[in-house]
């Protein structure tokens, strides 16, 4: 059998999750953060292939059987839309490491081998391209995740961690019904499979069974994206999870539910997509403001994030529902761009709670003074988050608005709304926490921000600033596969909706 | 004697061999018991674990030749043998854990594992029953000896309850079932299934029909009684929360397992031409079962009384597959059962062990902090849940997948649909437990645990080695069931 980097690269944070359980406490935290380097490391070797010619394609494809009746396959394979995120996956979990070097005092081999379970569950489902294996593995993400929010978390850590679990679970149970029922209509979870027999005519799934399936598979990302009004979980998740987990659900696990809308939602149910786009563009939109008008008023940092993930998630379904290129790249490359800056939101925000023990906004203030070079991150940062030009989030916010904006202008009339609102609220929050005076509190407690810090959180600074600049990096290979994407998501549909050719977007 | 009466063959011996050597060995005890005078014989249980072994051999070498026995009267074919073998393993696996509690409660004697090896005896036949008569004699063999079990330990009060409850609304089932046995006598002429099956759909014999659908519903409430199916579940949480805890492991995987065999036995050999009527009975009761199942047990603060609700739960999702009637059902059926069995009997070997004399720690609240103080008893929990939760890579998502596979395959979309929200209501409850061992400082009751006993340890190593290895590779096990699952 042939073993693929790729299979490697999915199966050594497996085998790392048994490694630290076995090894003795003391090491366990320097294990995990060697292995989860070396993973890095290993990962980056995933790009080459993608600089080739083209950008597109798909890759490191292993296609066995893992079950015989019915038929499910252990079917992986990598191509340009979940390069990145896994790639930012096996990034994101050695710096997660790295914040937590001195806060987790407790049971700290049991949190290192959650978070590594937690990084296997999250590659398994940005490579699986068997629907079985994907559900298994979106499964698998919700139980290390469960425990690190109700072992490690703040004061209402249970209560955050049972909505979760049971939010997330409510929504995916649908979803395996709508698995099945493919299954039964096709005889086979392959993805790559069912795809080609709905392009070729060879199963059709008639509009009163694409609208239900589509709606089961849809809400089931819909909950984890989320999309308002099926965020209520957010807040308290990410406001009692430990920093790490904070850092883990934001940058990675919501993009799972962004990453299941484009991959399958799209593609298998062309027809329900494009008739219920209106609908879900209309909640986006309704997200992308309510979540920013929220994030305003929080008096506590880490719900001002939270609340803001709620708006920025909002512009990739906007961008997704475009059926544009542009939108589309926009909404995949908005997705690795929430997934760097809101990462690095929730770690400064988890550097200051390690120093003074608060998240209220309202018990800072003068930090500048103390600790300059930690205020520069930050600012970098909340720029970034903003969408300021040469940094990452623009070019992602504007490539959606332009891809929305080939549909509808009414759409991006609002939406835009959403970039004002983003630099209201960062910018005063920045000015609520950072300048002014300094406190007494905050003179004893601000400390600079230390090497180990600094190292967890530059590789995002640079990430931010390479991505707003350098974004040929990234975005032929995300435009390769997402062009395939939409060719897809056509196959199947039996009229034209929306087309995106500018002249009838103004007839509209 | 008639005139066509012979005597029966070699081969037909060894096709009832498991019954008969779990029926000697339970003999062996009791005469032991009563050759060793005053004070009660201690240490049998290695002799029932021997019977039991050789009967699981004898089982499977009585698989290698299927056939029927004794005119009829049984049938060893993959489904029974099947069957036969779960139900052995459930006996092994419980009678492993029950040494150390009997012997904790002052009650280490030799009837009680005479008694489980009866039971099994009764199982045994009812898995490869192929006649009414058979049926209601193995029934009975396997629910007296439950009786008894249920109120084995005779001083406490809430086992003498369980077993009068147990045995007073049993009887009464049980009734139901024998006069349902005889409509159907009166009307076929026969009580064996195969008879039943040609004269139940002969056009000349249509105006019957009512009368046979009645006669399926009595014996429907005798079926659903004892696999504790709505509407006849109201003695499951009394019983199984008040008999000795290894007791509740036994009886909540083995008789139930053996119940449901001979329930799909009978209604799709006998009344497989019947299926549009008791379809859509099956699919209510069925949701019924589901629904009170899961939702009493979100109320629950004792945690033997929750996962009897559970156990409620768990039997409306194989009446889900029975529902289904296809042999893709049957499958599912009996790769849930054997699922359903190692992660319950792991559950309740737990709960034995931490139970304490008297069983004073049976409250969700006791197991506070469970993770700290033992960490490997908690992680085996805690697998046995997520598997009864029924999250992926553990045995029990695949018995559910198994199972709403065969249900949306048979067109049933709202039974599953509503089937796995359910299962989604039932997280909550399973992961109260959870949260409580994990997130919660010690309690009293944790901190004074003593080590696992061996007999219990082995009894949750292989429950959780179980649970994981069908969890990772299904096919293990489904390829037998799917042998297994063609019916006669």
């Amino acid at each position: 059998m042939n073993c693929t980097l790729l299979d490697v690269v999915l199966f050594a944070p497996f085998v790392g999750f048994l490694a630290i359980l076995l090894a003795p406490r003391a090491s366990a935290k320097t294990a995990a953060l060697g292995i989860s380097a070396a993973i890095f490391l290993l990962s980056l070797g995933l790009v080459s292939p993608f600089f080739g010619q083209g950008h597109g394609g798909t890759y490191f494809e292993t296609n066995i059987p893992w079950i015989d009746t019915p038929s499910i396959r252990y079917h992986i394979a990598l191509d340009g839309l979940s390069l990145w995120l896994v790639i930012l996956s096996t990034l994101l979990t050695p710096l997660c490491v790295l914040i937590s070097w001195r806060y987790i005092q407790n049971r700290v081999k049991e949190y290192y081998a959650f978070l590594l379970l937690l990084e296997f569950g999250v590659i398994g489902v940005f490579v699986s391209m068997d629907l079985f294996l994907f559900y298994v593995f979106w499964e698998v993400t919700l139980v290390p995740m469960y425990f690190l929010i109700g072992i490690w978390g703040h004061d209402r850590r249970i209560y955050a961690t049972v909505k979760f679990f049971l939010y997330t679970m409510a929504g995916s149970v649908l979803m395996l019904v709508a698995i099945i029922y493919l299954y039964t209509k096709t005889g086979t979870f392959d993805y790559t499979v069912i795809q080609g027999l709905l392009a070729q005519g060879r199963v059709t799934l008639s509009n009163a069974e694409q609208i239900p399936m589509f709606l089961a598979f849809f809400l089931a990302f819909a909950i984890k994206v989320p999309l308002w009004p099926l965020h209520t979980w957010l807040p308290d998740a990410h406001v009692e999870a430990p920093t790490a987990g904070s850092v883990m659900l934001a940058s990675v696990m919501l993009k799972m539910g962004t990453y299941g809308i484009v991959r399958f939602c799209l593609t298998l149910f062309g027809n329900a997509a494009h008739q219920c786009a209106d609908w879900i563009v209309a909640l986006a939109i309704v997200g992308i403001i309510v979540g920013a008008l929220v994030a305003m008023v929080q008096p506590n940092m880490k719900k001002l994030v939270a609340y803001s993930s709620v708006s920025h998630l909002g512009f990739v379904v906007l961008g997704t529902f475009s059926f544009t290129q542009q939108g589309l790249d926009g909404a995949v490359y908005q997705m690795l761009n929430h997934g760097v800056s809101t990462g690095a939101l929730f770690m400064l925000v988890g550097y200051l709670y390690e120093r003074s023990h608060s998240l209220e906004i309202s018990s800072y203030g003068g930090v500048a003074r103390v600790a300059p070079w930690f205020t520069t991150i930050f600012m970098v940062t909340t720029l970034a988050s903003i969408g300021l030009p040469l940094l990452n989030n623009f070019v992602g916010e504007f490539l959606v608005l332009q891809g929305a904006a080939l549909v509808s202008k009414t759409w991006v009339a609002f939406a835009a709304l959403g970039v004002i609102l983003s630099a209201c609220y960062m910018l005063w929050m920045f000015q609520r926490a950072f300048l002014g005076e300094a406190s007494e509190e905050v003179r004893h407690h601000i400390t600079e921000i230390n090497s180990r810090e600094l190292l967890a959180i530059a590789p995002l600074v640079i990430l931010m600033v390479w991505m707003g600049t350098l974004t040929q990096t990234f975005l032929p290979s995300i435009s390769a596969a997402n062009a395939h994407i939409l060719e897809q998501s056509k196959a199947g549909v039996e009229y034209q909706v929306k087309t995106t050719a500018p002249e009838l977007a103004h007839a509209r | 004697m008639p005139a066509d009466f012979s005597f029966p063959s070699s081969v037909e011996y060894i096709r009832i061999l498991p019954e008969m050597i779990l029926v000697v060995f339970g003999t062996i005890i009791m005469l032991l018991e009563a050759l060793s005078g005053e004070a009660p014989r201690k240490n049998t249980a290695p002799i029932a674990l021997l019977g039991i072994a050789l009967a699981f051999g004898s089982a499977v070498y009585a698989g290698t030749m299927p056939g029927p026995a004794f005119q009829n009267f049984l049938i060893v074919d993959g489904f029974g043998t099947f069957f036969r073998m779960l139900v052995l393993l459930v006996g092994f696996l419980a009678v492993l854990c029950s040494g150390s509690y009997l012997e904790r409660e002052g009650a280490d004697s030799g009837e009680y594992f005479a008694l489980v090896l009866y039971s099994l005896t009764g199982q045994c036949l009812l898995a490869t029953a192929n006649e009414l008569i058979m049926v209601f004699i193995g029934l009975e063999i396997s629910s007296i000896a439950t009786y008894i079990l249920a109120g084995y330990l005779r001083d406490d009060k809430r086992n003498n309850e369980a077993a009068i409850k147990y045995f007073l609304l049993g009887s009464f089932a049980t009734a139901f079932l024998l006069y349902g046995v005889a409509w159907i006598y009166g009307l076929t002429g026969s009580t064996n299934l195969n008879v039943i099956r040609t004269a139940v759909v002969d056009p000349t014999t249509a105006h019957a029909h009512a009368m046979v659908g009645a006669a399926a519903a009595l014996m429907f409430a005798g079926f659903a009684f004892k696999v504790s199916a709505a509407p006849f579940q109201a003695w499951t949480p009394d019983v199984y929360q008040g008999a000795p805890a290894p007791v509740t492991a036994f009886m909540s995987a083995a008789p139930k397992a053996a119940a449901f065999a001979v329930f799909i036995r009978v209604y799709f050999t006998g009344f497989g031409g019947l299926a549009e009527r008791w379809e859509p009975i099956v699919w209510m009761s069925a949701l019924a079962t589901m629904i009170i199942g899961n939702f009493a047990a979100l109320m629950q603060a004792n945690i033997k009384r929750m996962l009897a609700y559970s156990s409620i739960a768990h039997a409306g999702y194989v009446m889900v597959a029975v529902t289904a009637h296809s042999k893709i059902g049957t499958e599912a059926a009996m790769f849930y059962l054997a699922a359903y069995a190692f992660m319950n009997v792991g559950a309740f070997a737990i709960i034995s062990h931490f139970g304490r004399q008297g069983e004073r720690y049976v409250q969700v609240d006791d197991f506070a902090g469970l993770s700290e103080k033992q960490p490997a008893t908690a992680a085996m929990f805690a697998i046995f849940l997520l598997s009864l939760i029924g999250v992926p890579l553990t045995a029990g998502f695949f018995g559910k997948f198994y199972i709403f596979r065969a249900a949306l395959d048979a067109n049933l979309i709202w039974l599953t649909i509503l089937g796995l929200l359910n299962s989604a209501v039932a997280a909550y409850y399973y992961l109260r437990i959870l949260v409580v061992m994990y997130f919660h400082e010690p309690s009293e009751a944790t901190k004074s645990l003593t080590a696992l006993p061996a007999g219990t340890r082995l009894t949750l190593w292989s429950a959780t080695a179980a649970t994981v290895v069908l969890g990772v590779f299904p096919s293990l096990l489904l390829d037998i069931a799917r042998r297994a699952a063609q019916l006669r």
